[in-house]
């Protein structure tokens, strides 16, 4: 009796092992390895990427920054003081990050789960490889070089069409301090796609590619257009802008050419950079006549 | 930072006692000279080139029964009147504030290295601005900002409850005071920690207003200002003697008939407006409140009826010519102002000390 009572439980198990070998015997070669399948992504960016890719099935949390797409699974783990724990205790097979702000990669490693760093672009061709990275990591190799295909293609369409005669000045705000970007920068390069020119350029002699403008010159570069990525996290609205001292002078508050921007989009270098260089295609439109 | 209390009686003052000043009018006279011509220099020089020349007349021209031409476009006049007037102006001010609570922690505390953030005036206020920046509403519409307001109530909140803290235990010495002040900074910016960590959206404006705003002051500030301005200088002022008393001791002092007590709270309930006032404004600027009277007390002596309103005049100086740099030395780039006082401070103030030989 005693014996039969035990042949059942060990039969289950025995089972469930086996049922379990059994889907682990395409085991991963040194040359493929399997995709991964419980991801988590503390970059914002990165979290778009996989979405974009078909790889957010895959995708177990993100990080709180993580606002887009609207379906991921935003979670309380921060980017910015990462806790490895609580990271682990999603039991992620690939960890997906930025910036390793101190002991990230080196926790991941003491616990075996595999990481991928993927730092802020500094030219579009970096956000290319990293959807071709992300895209071998998660097998969706395929939509990822489909993606980066539509991507190349249509910002070539963009940039040749709004290529207006006369450069149009821009400034790109970051914040309410008149912090900037320059040309420099992922974000300006995008911008010099579109043919424009960027005040920022002259005033950034430590070549930080951010530099703090003074009010003074960005009233006397009195630029063509004003791009605001301080919208979300500052508040600031064409209205914000036009209540500024001084600012009533400027042509782009005049003529009411300040633009704003999802603050998100602006300081991603994700799938999105196409949406953001669609708007300010759009708004250059608008001004092509007054240059010709 | 050492803070050691001295029983009365084997007090050794941070001044030599007081000394029977009268109020000379040679050194505050040159003090309002330099004072007028670090202004003048810093409405004539910016990051945007404008005519000197044109720009007196400019401003000549706003003198009653004076009409010029100065020649000057719309876009330059706006730089000059709505961009670095103003700025000036309240660079001036903040740096007089700063440097008058300076110089009046530093007297009633008795302690050389007490400065205006001495008693959480800084962390209540960058509690006050993080919340007001975290969950305040959008306040586009709003005639007023809300930022500066609950900056200005987070530095009074901070410093009350410090006070109140040090007031409260057994032993009511300065050192108390100043003790509680660490705890209640401490706690303030433990909880502006967590804040900017849940809400990380907004770290970027968070820093950008500690790094110092005078970069986008305008006339709203300075309005804003100039009344909390006027009450605390009045009142320090007038307390400069009794300021000096204290020196000798909290017992004596009432042997003389000063009640040293309230004599302080009346004094840091001053500064601390003015901090406030300048700290809501400007964000947190460094190093004016302790180098500013240190350099007035080895240059003139450290009683504080003269000690106040040269460092008033002496620290309105000194912020707008700092000011001045931090919008030229890269111009059209801006250095941050609190990298500008501590670094142009820090050896200025080592050069006095080593040229007074004697140490405050």
């Amino acid at each position: 009796m005693p014996v039969r009572r035990l042949l059942i439980p060990l039969a289950l198990l025995l089972a469930l092992v086996a049922s379990g070998c059994g889907q682990d015997e395409p085991a991963p070669t040194a040359a493929a390895p399997a995709p991964a399948s419980r991801i988590v992504s503390l970059s914002p960016t990165a979290t778009e990427m996989l979405f974009a890719i078909g790889a957010g099935g895959q995708v177990v949390a993100v990080d709180s920054n993580s606002n887009y797409p609207e379906e991921a699974p935003r979670t309380d783990l921060s980017a910015y003081q990462p806790n490895i724990e609580a990271i682990a205790g999603y039991k992620p097979d690939l960890v997906v990050y930025s910036d390793d702000p101190g002991e990230l990669a080196a926790g991941l490693g003491k616990l075996s789960i595999p990481a991928l760093q993927q730092p802020a672009a500094t030219r579009l061709d970096d956000t290319y490889a990293q959807l071709d990275q992300l895209g071998r990591a998660t097998g969706h190799q395929a939509e990822a070089a489909q993606l980066t295909a539509t991507m190349r293609a249509e910002i070539e369409k963009i940039a040749a069409a709004a290529r207006p005669e006369r450069p149009l000045t821009y400034y790109h705000e970051l914040d309410k301090n008149l912090y900037s970007a320059t040309s420099k920068t992922f974000i300006g390069q995008l911008y010099a796609q579109l043919g424009m020119k960027n005040i920022a350029d002259a005033a950034d002699k430590e070549a930080s590619g951010y530099p703090q403008l003074s009010a003074e010159y960005v009233i006397k570069a009195d630029p063509d257009l004003i791009f605001l990525a301080d919208t979300k996290c500052c508040g600031q609205s064409a209205r914000t802008v036009a209540a500024r001292d001084g600012w009533d002078q400027l042509t782009a508050v005049r003529s009411g050419d300040v633009v704003a921007l999802d603050d998100d989009v602006a300081s991603r270098w994700g799938p999105r950079v196409v949406d953001f260089l669609k708007t300010v295609a759009a708004k250059v439109q608008t001004l092509e006549p007054v240059g010709s | 930072m050492t803070v050691t209390e001295r029983r009365p009686g084997h007090d050794i003052p941070v001044a030599p006692g007081p000394r029977p000043a009268r109020l000379r009018a040679g050194p505050l006279l040159a003090a309002c000279a330099v004072l007028a011509g670090a202004a003048l220099l810093a409405v004539l020089v910016g990051p945007v080139r404008l005519d000197p020349w044109a720009v007196l007349v400019e401003l000549a021209g706003r003198l009653p029964g004076v009409d010029t031409s100065s020649g000057l476009s719309d876009q330059e006049a706006a730089i000059l009147w709505q961009l670095r007037l103003p700025r000036v102006v309240l660079g001036g001010l903040v740096g007089a504030m700063l440097a008058l609570a300076g110089a009046a922690y530093q007297g009633v505390f008795r302690n050389p290295l007490a400065d205006p953030y001495l008693l959480g005036a800084a962390a209540g206020a960058g509690l006050g601005a993080t919340l007001a920046i975290a969950y305040g509403p959008g306040t586009s519409g709003w005639p007023v900002d809300l930022l500066p307001l609950a900056a200005f109530a987070g530095a009074v909140a901070g410093v009350a409850a410090a006070y109140a803290l040090g007031r409260s235990g057994p032993a009511r010495t300065t050192t108390s005071l100043i003790l509680s002040g660490v705890a209640v900074a401490a706690f303030l910016t433990a909880i502006q920690t967590y804040v900017q960590q849940r809400e990380s959206e907004t770290l970027r404006e968070v820093y950008g207003w500690i790094l110092g705003r005078l970069t986008t002051a305008g006339w709203r500030e300075v309005v804003l200002i100039v009344p909390y301005a006027l009450v605390s200088t009045a009142a320090i002022l007038l307390h400069g003697r009794l300021i000096d008393v204290l020196a000798v001791g909290d017992d004596e002092a009432s042997s003389l008939g000063v009640r040293a007590a309230r004599v302080r709270l009346v004094v840091v309930a001053a500064a601390t407006l003015a901090t406030a006032a300048a700290v809501a404004v400007s964000g947190l600027i460094g190093f004016v409140g302790i180098i500013v009277p240190h350099t007035i007390r080895l240059l003139a002596g450290s009683s504080h009826r003269l000690l106040a309103p040269l460092s008033l005049v002496a620290g309105a100086a000194f912020l707008i010519l700092a000011d001045l740099a931090a919008r030229t030395v890269i111009a059209p780039a801006e250095l941050p102002i609190g990298v500008v006082t501590a670094i142009v401070g820090a050896p200025f103030f080592a050069l006095v000390l080593r040229g007074a030989r004697r140490v405050p």
